[in-house]
């Protein structure tokens, strides 16, 4: 029985903002399946009341003072932007014109 | 003789009594690399012109300098950011990127300087085993041509075992130093979770990576390892634990050293001519007065699963920033959506996009606490079992990768067999603790690496018992790569 569908491979690729092909889909849809069903041996352990291990040090807030420090200059922070206009990233439109 | 051999103490003696100069160094990096790096293919990046500015500097500003790096050539993993030295975790969407920060494990070698060859070949993001996953070329072991050097950092490995740099710095998510460092012969250390920065690392899998230290020997890495840990207030992460002189730990003693040795990591699905290594090295450590004990850690078995799961979910929110917007490749559309995912699409290479597709999956709505929580929960009892046991030992020792280095092309078509050979090293991730593989012999012509596995800030105790036995061990490993002159 496989355990993912093509049609849920190609949802999972719209949320990762990814596009395959056909062939490609299929592909990862018997690809995900196999790895999927090696990871359920996870379900051989009784995990009832286990808590979750997010991180391995003890967290805490980090503070300090707020203080302005020098930031980075425009033309620096935009160095590595492909398509820029007037010292901004430039982006597809992203809201319909009135 | 080349001067890489003689290790840091013996050189920066030398460049003190001004027997050698820095640039004599910087020479023997780059005349190797135009020897064997069209084989072994180690660098993408070469930083000559700039590395030569900085040996001249060094040679002409006199030798009283007491940096702890002082002129030693360093090759530095693509994954780690150099200010205007190009950064491409080897990936095609970061194929253009020239960042504007340095790093902080990199603020730091300058800052004891230590000269930059060049960025070295990795698995794509860092997500692989035998660094095929490169986009950018196919990196091949020194000591095979054949065979790959492992990976991720794979390039880092390949580049100290050749004789290219002295030593270099690569990153460890599941194995990524230890794995490359036991397939090419040399010593690689994966030091505990938050020892060092991890500013300016592409991140992977943020509760995992780690920067670490690849060297020929137990020495050199105690120094660089030294020169790198520390707190960073640019990393949340980083711990406030005071950094211990490493170097000053390798006494030879180890009289009395609790070792445990976990029958899982001498069982089913490792090579027998790999165990047999492993047997002889605990047999030294027993002959120099250790104490060896078989353990259990019997949770093993699932920590190649619970990885998977948790880094790849880890990988899909830090990869999310690859969207074509403020760096990287933009593939050309109308329509921002299409953008991202015609950009990342055309960007990622075909391990990169599992890995995502997988950890989107394990986080999306309705699988979330089958996958990822689950995941969540064995980590936990895998830290466990490291807990018990070293609560009565000191370090825990095995095999670092169940065989030894693997034909290119053997594996890289099947997932699942490529993970499976990380299961010595994942373990010790997800748990947060450090380990250093060191060479313990050949098996069939190729390396052995052997893991000793520490507490959590124990690398001095790590670097002791590692040194105690390559001190003792009898051999000189370096590989067969012959260069144009040799």
């Amino acid at each position: 029985m496989s355990r993912i569908s093509e049609e849920q491979v190609k949802y999972v690729a719209h949320l990762a903002r990814l596009s395959f092909s056909e062939e490609e889909i299929k592909t990862f849809t018997t690809q995900l399946d196999e790895i999927i069903g090696f990871a359920e041996q996870l379900n051989e352990l009784d995990t009832e009341g286990i808590e979750p291990t997010t991180h391995v040090l003890d967290m805490y807030n980090v503070m300090r003072d707020d203080v302005v420090e020098p930031s980075l200059p425009r033309e620096e922070a935009l160095k590595n932007a492909p398509v820029q206009e007037d010292g901004q990233v430039k982006v597809p439109l992203i809201m319909e014109a009135d | 003789m080349p001067l890489f051999e003689e290790g840091l103490v013996r050189l920066k003696k030398k460049i003190h009594n001004k027997e050698i100069k820095a640039s004599d160094l910087v020479d023997e990096a780059y005349a190797r690399i135009g020897e064997v790096d069209g084989k072994v293919k180690a660098f993408l990046t070469l930083n000559e012109e700039a590395a030569r500015d900085e040996a001249r500097t060094i040679d002409e500003k006199g030798t009283a300098d007491d940096a702890l790096l002082l002129g030693m050539p360093i090759g530095i993993k693509d994954n780690l950011v150099t200010k205007g030295l190009r950064t491409t975790c080897a990936s095609q969407i970061l194929e253009n990127y020239d960042p504007i920060f340095d790093a902080t494990v990199i603020e730091k070698v300058k800052a004891q300087k230590a000269i930059t060859i060049g960025k070295l070949n990795m698995d794509e993001f860092a997500m692989g085993s035998s660094t095929e996953n490169s986009s950018m070329a196919i990196t091949h072991n020194p000591w095979d041509l054949e065979r790959v050097p492992g990976g991720s950092s794979g390039g880092s490995a390949a580049s100290v075992a050749a004789g290219e740099v002295l030593f270099a710095l690569g990153t460890d998510t599941g194995g990524s130093i230890r794995q490359p460092s036991a397939f090419c012969g040399v010593v690689g250390m994966k030091p505990t979770y938050g020892r060092v920065s991890r500013y300016g690392v592409v991140a992977f899998a943020s509760s995992l990576d780690q920067v670490g230290t690849i060297t020929r020997t137990v020495e050199d890495n105690a120094f660089l390892l030294e020169t790198i840990a520390g707190l960073d207030p640019h990393d949340s992460t980083s711990a406030d634990v005071k950094v211990p002189h490493y170097s000053a730990a390798l006494t030879g003693d180890i009289k009395g050293l609790r070792v445990a040795v976990p029958k899982e990591y001498l069982g089913e699905g490792i090579d027998e001519s790999v165990k047999d290594k492993i047997k002889a090295a605990i047999r030294q450590l027993e002959a120099l007065g250790a104490v060896c004990e078989e353990v259990s850690l019997p949770h093993s078995k699932y920590a190649v699963p619970t990885y998977y799961i948790l880094a790849s979910s880890e990988a899909s929110a830090n990869l999310a920033r690859f969207d074509g917007v403020r760096y990287g490749v933009r593939a050309d559309s109308n329509d921002l959506i299409e953008m991202y995912k015609k950009s990342r699409s055309e960007g990622f290479g075909d391990e990169v996009k599992r890995r995502v597709m997988l950890g989107t999956f394990a986080l999306s709505s309705g699988y979330y606490d089958a996958y990822y929580k689950k995941a969540q929960q064995v980590r936990t009892l895998i830290k466990q079992d490291f807990e018990k046991v070293l609560e009565n030992h000191d370090i825990i020792v095995g095999p670092t990768t169940p065989t030894t280095a693997f034909k290119i092309g053997e594996k890289v078509d099947d997932p699942l067999t490529m993970y499976a050979n990380d299961l010595l090293t994942i373990p010790v991730n997800l748990a947060g603790i450090p380990a250093i593989s060191l060479p313990c012999g050949l098996a069939d012509g190729l390396p052995v690496g052997l893991q000793m596995i520490g507490r959590p800030f124990g690398e001095k105790t790590l670097y002791r018992a590692a040194h105690a036995y390559e001190q003792t061990a009898g051999f000189k490993l370096a590989p067969a790569i012959k260069g144009a002159n040799d």
